[in-house]
C-alpha cells in the first residue's frame, strides 16, 4: 500500500492594499519575508514610488465622504472592523506567532487586545468632538463654537513591532475622527498587515480610507513624507535618521507630525487621546446674535 | 465726503527713549555686539529710537535667566502665578493710551485700530489666561499637566503687542518662562511690556525680551536651551523653522499665512456685507494674516456689490496714524510697500482690473491707497500669494459648491467669512471650508476665549481659549 500524498497548502499571494483593491506592485517588486525564527514566509509586495502616490490619490479621494460621514457610521464601521478581526482570530494568531515568535497563548492576547482597541476607538467617534469642542465665552454678541475636524490625508509608519496590535493601535485613532491614511506597514513583519487589508475590505469601510503598503519603509517613509497632498505624518515607526529625514520633508507643506515615542511603546496600555489629537484641527465658527 | 478738522491723539502721553537695550533677567543690559538698529514711524520716516541687535551670546544669555527662572516659577502655586498675570492685565489697562500711541507710532496703524482693538484685547488676553493658571487640572490635559520649560518666541510687526500678549499669557500661566524676540520694525511696545514686567514686580528671568532681525530669531530657535517654539509670520519662514527642529524633543506652534475667502451669497444684507468686506481686508492696512483678502461673490449681485463696495472704499480716510478719523494707517515698511507694489503690478501683468478711489497720498511715510481687483483668475499670483496689504481680489461664483471649491483652492486654512441669510447654508459652508475661524456674517472678530490659527499651510496649533493652553503644556 502506497503512502497518502501529503496535501499541498495553498499559498496567499501578500499584495498592496491602495483604494479598497489589492493590486501588486506596479514596479514588479517584491521581497521575501521570514519568520522570526528566519524562515521563508511568503514573498512581499515591495512598493514603489508610484504606488505611494497612487495611494496617497486614493485617500485623498476617499476623505470627502469619510470625514463627511456621521460620527455613528464610522463608530459603527470600526466596531465592525473588530467584528472582522475577532472572526479570523485563529489566523492572526498564526501570523503572529510567525513574524514575533511569541507564544500562542501570548499571541492569542495580543490579537484579542487588536480587537478590544478597535472597539475602545469605535467608541471616541461620536465623543471626542463633545471632549475636544466648546461654546467659547466671547466679549460680546456672538454664537462662537470650536469644534476637531480632521487634518485630511495621514501618513502612518507602523512599526516595526508589533505587526498587529501595534498596527491597530496607530491606524484606528487617526481614521475614527475622519482622516483618511496611508500606512507604511513594519518592513519586517508585513503579512499580518495585509491580512488586515483583507478584514478592513470586509467591513464596510470605503476604499481609500485604509491604504497599506509593504516594502522598505526607509523608502516608502520620505515619498510619504514629502508629499505634497498629504496633510500629517506619524513616525512612530520611523527609527531616528528616517524620523529626521522625514521631520524635514515634513515641514515642505508644514504636515502635522507626530513624532516617533521617546522609549519603547507598551502597546497593552491605556492609549491616551493623543494619537486622535495630533490629526485633529480646531475649527472656530462665529456668528453675531440679534434679532 | 465730508470734510473733518484734524483730530490727532496726543503723542506726549508716550516717553521714547533715545536708545534701548536688551531687556534680560529682569534687567536692562547692553548687548555684546556693536549693532544697533533705529526703528522709524512708517508714516513719517521720522527715527523714534536705536534698538539694540541681539547675537547668539545675547540669546544665550536670554535663555539661560528664562532656565534659572523656570523652577521658581513653575513651581510657584497657581493662584500666585495668575496674580502677577492680573496684575500685568491692570497695568496694561491703565497704560492702554501711552501703549496705543505708541503702537501706532512705532506700526504705523491707525489710533481708532489701536486704542479700540489692539490694547482691550491685549488686556483682556491676560486677564483671560490669568484665570487659567490655578485651573490647569481642570483643562482637560490630565489631573497635573506640566509646564515645557524655556519658551522661544517669535512674533510679527502687524500686531506687536497683542501677538506679544498672545504668546506671553498662555506660556506664563502654564508655568513657562519666556524669550521673546519682537519684529525688527516695532520692538518699542515689547520694550515697553518689559517696564510692566518691572512694575509688576514678575520675577526677574520670567519674561526676557530681546531684539534682533531674523538672525536673533533663528539663533532663539535653535537655541538647545529653548523647549518649545513658538512663531507667527510668513509661511516661508514657518516652514524653516520646522525644518530646523526636525529630531529635537522641541514643541512647535505655528500661526502663519493666509489668502482667506470672504464668500457672499445673494440673499445676504448687501450694506452689512460690505461694511464686512472693508473690514475684512482694509482692517490694519491688510496687514492681517486672516484678512479677507479674495471676495468671492455669487454672479447675480456681484455687480451691484461692486458698485457698493467702491462707493464705500471711496469713504475711507488714508493718512495720519495718530488722527482719531483715520481709516487706513501708513505700510510698517518701506520693505513690505515694495512687495505690495509688486504683487499689485503682477496683478495688472496678469489681466486683472485694478481700481482705487481718489485718494491723496501723504508726501513722506510708506502708503498704498485701498485697491481692488476685478476681473481675477484662481491662476493669478494676487488670488493666490498673501499681499498683506490694502489690496482686494475679487472673484465670482455661481453656486455653493462652487463657492466652497475656489474657497479651499488655496495651500493655506487660516480663515473664511460667509455672508448669507440662510442658516442651513451658512452651517453647510461652514462646515465645508478648510479654514480654522470661519466667520459668518462678520470678519475680524477676535476674543481671548476663542482659539485661533490655521488649517494645512497656515500653521498648526492654536491660540487662545482653552485650547491655547495644549501649545505650553507638556501633552
Amino acid at each position: 500500500m502506497s503512502e497518502q500524498a501529503a496535501r499541498l497548502a495553498v499559498r496567499k499571494t501578500y499584495k498592496l492594499f491602495v483604494g479598497g483593491a489589492f493590486p501588486r506592485s506596479e514596479s514588479g517588486r517584491s521581497y521575501a519575508v521570514t519568520s522570526s525564527k528566519g524562515d521563508f514566509l511568503a514573498n512581499a509586495a515591495r512598493a514603489s514610488r508610484k504606488d505611494a502616490r497612487d495611494a496617497v490619490s486614493a485617500a485623498r479621494k476617499a476623505f470627502s465622504g469619510w470625514s463627511g460621514a456621521t460620527a455613528y457610521n464610522r463608530g459603527q464601521i470600526l466596531y465592525r472592523i473588530a467584528e472582522m478581526l475577532e472572526g479570523r482570530r485563529a489566523q492572526f494568531v498564526a501570523e503572529v506567532v510567525d513574524a514575533d515568535g511569541v507564544s500562542a497563548k501570548k499571541a492569542g492576547e495580543l490579537v484579542d487586545a487588536a480587537v478590544d482597541r478597535l472597539v475602545w476607538y469605535a467608541g471616541w467617534s461620536d465623543k471626542i468632538g463633545a471632549v475636544l469642542g466648546s461654546a467659547n465665552p466671547v466679549a460680546g454678541p456672538y454664537f462662537n463654537l470650536s469644534s476637531p475636524e480632521p487634518t485630511g490625508v495621514v501618513a502612518v509608519v507602523a512599526p516595526p513591532m508589533g505587526p498587529l496590535l501595534g498596527l491597530v493601535s496607530v491606524i484606528a485613532p487617526v481614521i475614527v475622527t475622519g482622516n483618511t491614511c496611508v500606512v507604511a506597514a513594519s518592513e519586517r513583519a508585513p503579512l499580518p498587515a495585509i491580512t488586515l487589508a483583507e478584514v478592513l475590505a470586509t467591513s464596510d469601510l470605503p476604499g481609500g480610507v485604509v491604504n497599506i503598503l509593504t516594502g522598505s519603509s526607509a523608502e516608502i517613509a520620505p515619498w510619504l513624507a514629502g508629499h505634497m497632498d498629504v496633510n500629517g505624518i506619524d513616525l512612530t515607526g520611523a527609527d531616528p535618521d528616517l524620523a529626521v529625514t522625514c521631520e524635514e520633508l515634513a515641514a515642505e507643506n508644514l504636515k502635522r507630525v507626530l513624532r516617533p515615542p521617546a522609549g519603547r511603546v507598551d502597546w497593552l496600555a491605556d492609549p491616551g487621546i493623543e494619537r486622535m489629537t495630533a490629526f485633529l484641527e480646531t475649527k472656530t465658527v462665529w456668528h453675531p446674535i440679534g434679532v | 465726503m465730508f470734510e473733518y478738522a484734524p483730530a490727532p491723539e496726543s503723542r506726549d502721553i508716550v516717553d521714547i527713549r533715545p536708545s534701548y537695550g536688551l531687556f534680560i533677567n529682569g534687567e536692562w543690559v547692553e548687548p555684546q555686539g556693536e549693532e544697533r538698529h533705529k526703528t522709524v514711524n512708517p508714516a513719517t520716516e521720522e527715527v523714534l529710537a536705536e534698538v539694540a541687535w541681539a547675537g547668539e551670546a545675547d540669546v544665550d544669555r536670554a535663555v539661560g535667566a528664562a532656565a534659572k527662572a523656570f523652577p521658581l516659577w513653575s513651581g510657584m502655586p497657581g493662584a500666585e502665578r495668575a496674580k502677577y498675570l492680573f496684575r500685568i492685565a491692570r497695568i496694561i489697562q491703565e497704560r492702554s493710551r501711552e501703549l496705543a500711541v505708541l503702537e501706532t507710532l512705532d506700526n504705523g496703524k491707525p489710533i481708532r485700530e489701536s486704542r479700540d482693538v489692539d490694547l482691550p484685547l491685549v488686556a483682556a488676553h491676560f486677564f483671560y489666561y490669568a484665570g487659567w493658571a490655578d485651573k490647569l487640572s481642570y483643562a482637560g490635559f490630565g489631573p497635573d499637566p506640566r509646564p515645557l520649560g524655556v519658551a522661544g518666541q517669535v512674533i510679527p510687526w502687524n500686531f506687536p503687542l497683542l501677538m506679544l500678549a498672545w504668546k506671553i499669557a498662555p506660556a506664563l500661566a502654564c508655568g513657562n518662562t519666556v524669550v521673546l524676540k519682537p519684529a525688527e520694525t516695532t520692538p518699542l511696545t515689547a520694550l515697553a511690556f518689559a517696564e510692566i514686567c518691572r512694575q509688576a514686580d514678575l520675577p526677574p528671568g520670567v519674561v526676557n525680551i530681546v531684539t534682533g532681525a531674523g538672525e536673533t530669531g533663528a539663533a532663539l530657535v535653535a537655541h538647545p536651551g529653548v523647549d518649545k517654539v513658538a512663531f507667527t509670520g510668513s509661511t516661508e519662514v514657518g516652514r524653516h523653522i520646522a525644518r530646523s527642529l526636525a529630531g529635537t524633543r522641541k514643541k512647535l506652534t505655528l500661526e502663519l499665512g493666509g489668502k482667506a475667502a470672504n464668500i457672499v451669497f445673494e440673499d445676504a444684507p448687501i450694506d452689512q456685507a460690505v461694511e464686512g468686506v472693508v473690514n475684512g481686508i482694509f482692517f490694519n492696512q491688510g496687514h492681517v494674516c486672516c484678512a479677507g483678502s479674495r471676495l468671492l461673490v455669487q454672479e447675480s449681485v456681484a455687480a451691484d456689490l461692486l458698485e457698493a463696495l467702491k462707493r464705500r472704499l471711496g469713504t475711507l480716510r488714508l493718512g495720519d496714524p495718530l488722527d482719531k478719523n483715520t481709516d487706513i494707517g501708513a505700510i510698517n515698511s518701506a520693505e513690505q510697500l515694495a512687495k505690495i507694489r509688486e504683487l499689485s503690478e503682477a496683478g495688472e501683468a496678469e489681466g486683472a482690473e485694478r481700481w482705487s478711489p481718489a485718494c491723496p497720498i501723504p508726501d513722506r511715510g510708506y502708503w498704498f491707497p485701498p485697491t481692488l481687483f476685478t476681473g481675477v483668475a484662481q491662476s493669478h499670483r494676487i488670488a493666490r500669494e498673501e499681499i498683506f496689504g490694502p489690496v482686494l481680489s475679487v472673484l465670482t461664483f455661481r453656486t455653493p459648491a462652487e463657492a466652497v471649491e475656489k474657497a479651499n483652492n488655496t495651500p493655506y486654512g487660516l480663515s473664511a467669512g460667509v455672508w448669507t441669510e440662510k442658516g442651513s447654508l451658512m452651517l453647510w459652508m461652514a462646515s465645508r471650508l478648510r479654514a480654522g475661524v470661519v466667520w459668518s456674517n462678520t470678519f475680524n472678530r477676535f476674543d481671548p476665549a476663542s482659539p485661533f490659527g490655521g488649517f494645512k499651510e497656515s500653521g498648526y496649533g492654536r491660540e487662545g481659549g482653552r485650547h491655547g493652553l495644549e501649545a505650553y503644556l507638556a501633552v
